[in-house]
C-alpha cells in the first residue's frame, strides 16, 4: 500500500521520443535495429547520438539518460492508483466511488504523519499524471518524415499556436473590414472583465506545450494575445480565456474576531500574537482615552525604550485613532522587542473587529495582520552559529 | 490673596504669530497660549496653571547655583531663558506655604511620582517663591552625590565614628554662599567654635565667618557645614528669618551607600557627617519654617526602577523617621499641560519637524510620551 503513487501520465502521446537517449534496457535491442533504419535516413542528430552511445560506459549511459517512461509503465502506475485509492476508501471506511482527491489528501497525512517543513518532502498520493512530467512522443513516421509541418522549426507547437493566433487575428480584421464596407460596423466595446485573472506565466506555457521556450518568444505570444483583446472579438474568447488563469482575492481569508460586551455594555474584542518566542494577548475596548496596560503596568514603565512604544502606536496611527481605545495586554516570553512585536500584532488583530473591511485590507497589506515568520535560526554542527563559520587557520 | 493679575493675551498672540509667519491657518477656537507674564511665583493660582513663566537669568544664578537637573539647565542655555511651567502639585504647596504657621514645627511635604514627572523642577518653583518671599534657603540639590562616588573620605574630627567628606561639603558652602548672601552677614553664631589650634570662631560672629572657614579651609568643611545647620535650626525658632530646608532625592539618606574605606569595609548612611547633619535638620523638631523634600529613584542607589512610592524609596527607617509628613503627588501632563509644553516648544522654533504642529503630530507625541514630561522633553530634542 505504499507505494501506489508511481505512475506516468503520458497517455496523450502514443510513442515515446527517446530524444537519442538510451531507453530501458529491453528496449536496446529494438533500438539498435531501429537506429541502423534510421542511419539512412536524414538526421545528423542520430547519427551524432550513435556515437556516444558506441563510446559511453554504463554508468554515463545511466548519467545521460533522462526519466523516461513507456506508455504501458504510465498505463500500469494509473491502474495501480486507481486500485490503490479504493483500497485506501476502504481503509479510511468511506465510500470508493466517492472518493475524491482531497480526501485521499487527508487520509495520507493521517496515515503517514510528518514533521518535516518542506511540504513537497511529505508522502503524497496523486495521480499519475500530476507526478510524471508530460513526456512528448516520436514525431516522425517510419520513413523518417516528420508528421507536424513545422518540425524542423524546432518548437513546433509554439509556432504553431503562434500562426493559429495569428490567422485569427487576420480573420477577425478581416471581418471587420467587411462590416466596415457594408456599412454595419458597431462600436460594441465589450470591455472583458480582466481584474481577477492573469495570463499563463512562462513556466505553465511551456508545461502545456511541452517544449522548452525562450523569454522573447514568450513575451511575443502574450502580445499577439493582448492584441487580440484590443480588438473587438466576441468569437474568439475562450481561445484567449485557455490561456489566463484565475487569481485568488487574499483579503478574504482574513478572520475577524466578534466582538464581545462586557458588564458596563462596553464593547471590546480580543485577540493573541505571537514573535519569536514572545506571546501575547491583547483586549482593545472600543472607547477609552488611549491607555494601555501590559501585565498590569503602564506601557511607559513596561517599554522604556521608544522604539517599542514606536511599534505599539504603528496599529493605532495607521487607522488614525490614536486616542480612541484603552487595551489592557499580557505577554510572555521573549525579549523585549519580540513582546513588543507579539502586542502589536495582537492588537492589530483585535482591531479587526471595530473597523471596516476595506481597512483591514490595508492594515494586511500593510503588514500588519501577518506573523512574523523569522525565527531563530539553528546552529549547525560545524559551525559556531547558525552561519558563522569557526575561525579558519591556514595551517 | 488678591487676585490682581492678568494675562496678557495680546501680547501673547503677536508674539506668536510673528515666530510662526503666515503658515498658522486663522482658526476660530483661541489659540493655544503657553506664556504668562506673571513673574511672581507668590501671585501664581488656578488660572496660570499649565503656563510658563520665566524666571530672570540673574535669579537663576543666585538661586540654582548647581542645582538644576543636567537637561533642564542645557535647555536653559539653548533658549536663553529659563522657563518653568505652573502645575497643581506646585500650586498646591504653594498654598500650603503661604499659610505656613511658623509658630507650630516645620511641616514636611513630600514631593513624590513616577520618574520624569516633575518633581525637581517643582522644587525649584517652590524655592524660587520662598526667595522672593525673602526666606533663607537651605538647599541640598541631590542627596545621591554625597552618598556615591565621593573620593577623599577623612575620619571626622568632631568625632571619631562619623566619616567627613571634604570636597562635597566644600562646594556645598560656596553655593550656599551665594544663595544667601545677604542673610550671612545678618546671623550671628551663638557659640565658639574651635577649628583648629589657630583658627576658632567667637560667638556674636556673623555666621559668614564660618563659611569661610569651611571654604578656605576643606578639612573643616564638614564640620562648618554642620555647625551652619545648627545654628540656622536654632535660630530659625528666634523668627528672624524664615528657614526653607529642600532636599532632592532624599531617599538617599536613608539608603545603602557605595562609599567604602580604605580596608574595603562598607560605609552606611549614617557614618557620614553630612549625612548624619541633614538627617538631624530634616527632623521636624523646629519651628520658623518650612521642609520640602522630593524623592527620586533616578540616582537612586539598588532601588528597582518602577519604585515611586515613599514606603519603597524611603524604607521602613526612612519612612519612620519622615513620618509624619504631608505627600503631594507629580503625575504625568495632563491634557492642558501637554499642549501648552507642545506650545512652548514651537514658540521656541525647538520642533523642527513639519508635522510637529499638526494635531496628528501631537497626537503621536502624546502617545509615545504617555504624557511624562521628562520622555517628552527627551523626544522633542530628537525633533
Amino acid at each position: 500500500m505504499a507505494a501506489p503513487c508511481v505512475s506516468c501520465g503520458a497517455a496523450v502521446f502514443y510513442r515515446i521520443f527517446l530524444g537519442g537517449r538510451v531507453s530501458l534496457a529491453r528496449r536496446q535491442g529494438v533500438w539498435k535495429a531501429a537506429a541502423a533504419e534510421l542511419q539512412i535516413g536524414a538526421g545528423s542528430q542520430i547519427l551524432r547520438l550513435r556515437h556516444t552511445t558506441g563510446v559511453t560506459t554504463k554508468k554515463n549511459v545511466a548519467a545521460l539518460r533522462r526519466e523516461t517512461y513507456t506508455v504501458e509503465f504510465i498505463k500500469k502506475q494509473i491502474e495501480e492508483f486507481n486500485i490503490g485509492k479504493r483500497h485506501l476508501a476502504n481503509m479510511m471506511g468511506e465510500d470508493p466511488e466517492t472518493f475524491t482527491q482531497e480526501d485521499i489528501d487527508r487520509a495520507i497525512a493521517y496515515l503517514f504523519p510528518s514533521g518535516l517543513f518542506e511540504k513537497q518532502a511529505r508522502p503524497i498520493m496523486k495521480h499519475p499524471e500530476q507526478i510524471f512530467p508530460k513526456q512528448r512522443a516520436i514525431q516522425w513516421g517510419e520513413d523518417g518524415r516528420p508528421f507536424h509541418f513545422l518540425f524542423y522549426t524546432g518548437k513546433q507547437s509554439y509556432y504553431s499556436l503562434m500562426h493559429e493566433a495569428y490567422g485569427k487575428l487576420l480573420d477577425i480584421e478581416k471581418r471587420q473590414n467587411q462590416l466596415q464596407a457594408k456599412g454595419l460596423f458597431s462600436e460594441n466595446t465589450k470591455t472583458k472583465d480582466l481584474i481577477g485573472s492573469r495570463w499563463l506565466i512562462k513556466e505553465e506555457l511551456e508545461e502545456m506545450l511541452v517544449e522548452k521556450l525562450s523569454d522573447q518568444d514568450y513575451a511575443q505570444f502574450i502580445r499577439l494575445l493582448e492584441r487580440l483583446l484590443t480588438v473587438q472579438c466576441g468569437a474568439e474568447e475562450e481561445f484567449v480565456q485557455q490561456f489566463r488563469r484565475s487569481v485568488t482575492v487574499q483579503s478574504k481569508k482574513q478572520l475577524i474576531e466578534p466582538l464581545q460586551y462586557d458588564e458596563q455594555g462596553m464593547a471590546f474584542s480580543t485577540s493573541e500574537g505571537r514573535r519569536k518566542s514572545a506571546k501575547a494577548e491583547a483586549i482593545v475596548y472600543e472607547h477609552g482615552s488611549g491607555r494601555i496596560k501590559v501585565n498590569g503596568t503602564d506601557y511607559l514603565l513596561y517599554f522604556p525604550v521608544t522604539q517599542d512604544r514606536e511599534q505599539l502606536m504603528f496599529p493605532f496611527h495607521f487607522l488614525d485613532r490614536l486616542g480612541k481605545h484603552d487595551v489592557t495586554c499580557t505577554v510572555s516570553g521573549g525579549g523585549r522587542s519580540s513582546q513588543a512585536g507579539a502586542i502589536r500584532l495582537a492588537m492589530a488583530k483585535a482591531l479587526c473587529s471595530f473597523v471596516t473591511e476595506e481597512e483591514v485590507e490595508w492594515m494586511r497589506q500593510a503588514g500588519l495582520l501577518t506573523t512574523d515568520p523569522r525565527v531563530k535560526e539553528r546552529k549547525k554542527p560545524g559551525q559556531e552559529g547558525a552561519r558563522r563559520k569557526f575561525t579558519w587557520k591556514k595551517r | 490673596l488678591d487676585p490682581g493679575r492678568f494675562l496678557d493675551t495680546g501680547s501673547q498672540g503677536s508674539r506668536s504669530l510673528a515666530a510662526h509667519p503666515g503658515n498658522q491657518a486663522p482658526d476660530d477656537r483661541p489659540r493655544a497660549v503657553s506664556r504668562t507674564s506673571e513673574k511672581d511665583p507668590a501671585r501664581h493660582a488656578e488660572q496660570h496653571e499649565g503656563l510658563h513663566y520665566d524666571i530672570p537669568l540673574q535669579d537663576m544664578r543666585t538661586l540654582f547655583p548647581h542645582s538644576l537637573p543636567p537637561r533642564f539647565s542645557m535647555q536653559v542655555k539653548t533658549f536663553s531663558e529659563a522657563c518653568l511651567m505652573v502645575r497643581k502639585p506646585a500650586l498646591e504647596l504653594l498654598r500650603y506655604l503661604k499659610n505656613t504657621n511658623f509658630a507650630h514645627p516645620a511641616v514636611r511635604y513630600v514631593l513624590y511620582g513616577e520618574k520624569g514627572t516633575g518633581k525637581t523642577l517643582s522644587l525649584c518653583h517652590v524655592i524660587h517663591f520662598c526667595a522672593k518671599q525673602d526666606w533663607l534657603i537651605l538647599h541640598v540639590p541631590d542627596a545621591h552625590l554625597w552618598v556615591k562616588n565621593c573620593r577623599g573620605l577623612l575620619p571626622s574630627t568632631h568625632n571619631r565614628q562619623r566619616l567627613d567628606q571634604p570636597i562635597q561639603a566644600s562646594i556645598w558652602l560656596k553655593n550656599f554662599k551665594t544663595t544667601n548672601d545677604r542673610f550671612l552677614s545678618q546671623i550671628k553664631v551663638q557659640e565658639k567654635y574651635v577649628w583648629n589650634k589657630q583658627e576658632s570662631t567667637e560667638k556674636g560672629s556673623p555666621l559668614g565667618e564660618v563659611v569661610e572657614q569651611g571654604i578656605t579651609r576643606v578639612k573643616n568643611a564638614t564640620d562648618a557645614v554642620g555647625v551652619v545647620l545648627k545654628e540656622l535650626k536654632g535660630q530659625s525658632r528666634a523668627g528672624r528669618f524664615r528657614l526653607l530646608v529642600a532636599v532632592d532625592g532624599v531617599n538617599a539618606l536613608w539608603g545603602r551607600t557605595t562609599l567604602k574605606r580604605e580596608d574595603k569595609s562598607l560605609v552606611a548612611a549614617e557614618e557620614l557627617a553630612l549625612v548624619h547633619n541633614l538627617r538631624k535638620m530634616v527632623k521636624n523638631d523646629w519651628h520658623g519654617g518650612a521642609i520640602v523634600l522630593t524623592l527620586s529613584q533616578t540616582g537612586s542607589l539598588f532601588k528597582p526602577r518602577t519604585a515611586y512610592l515613599p514606603q519603597e524609596l524611603l524604607g521602613k527607617e526612612g519612612f519612620d523617621a519622615l513620618d509624619p509628613f504631608v505627600p503631594i503627588l507629580v503625575s504625568n501632563y495632563n491634557r492642558k499641560e501637554f499642549e501648552s509644553c507642545i506650545q512652548y516648544y514651537l514658540e521656541n522654533s525647538w520642533l523642527q519637524h513639519e508635522k510637529a504642529h499638526t494635531e496628528e503630530g501631537k497626537q503621536q507625541l502624546l502617545f509615545l510620551s504617555s504624557a511624562n514630561p521628562g520622555q517628552l522633553e527627551r523626544l522633542c530634542a530628537h525633533l
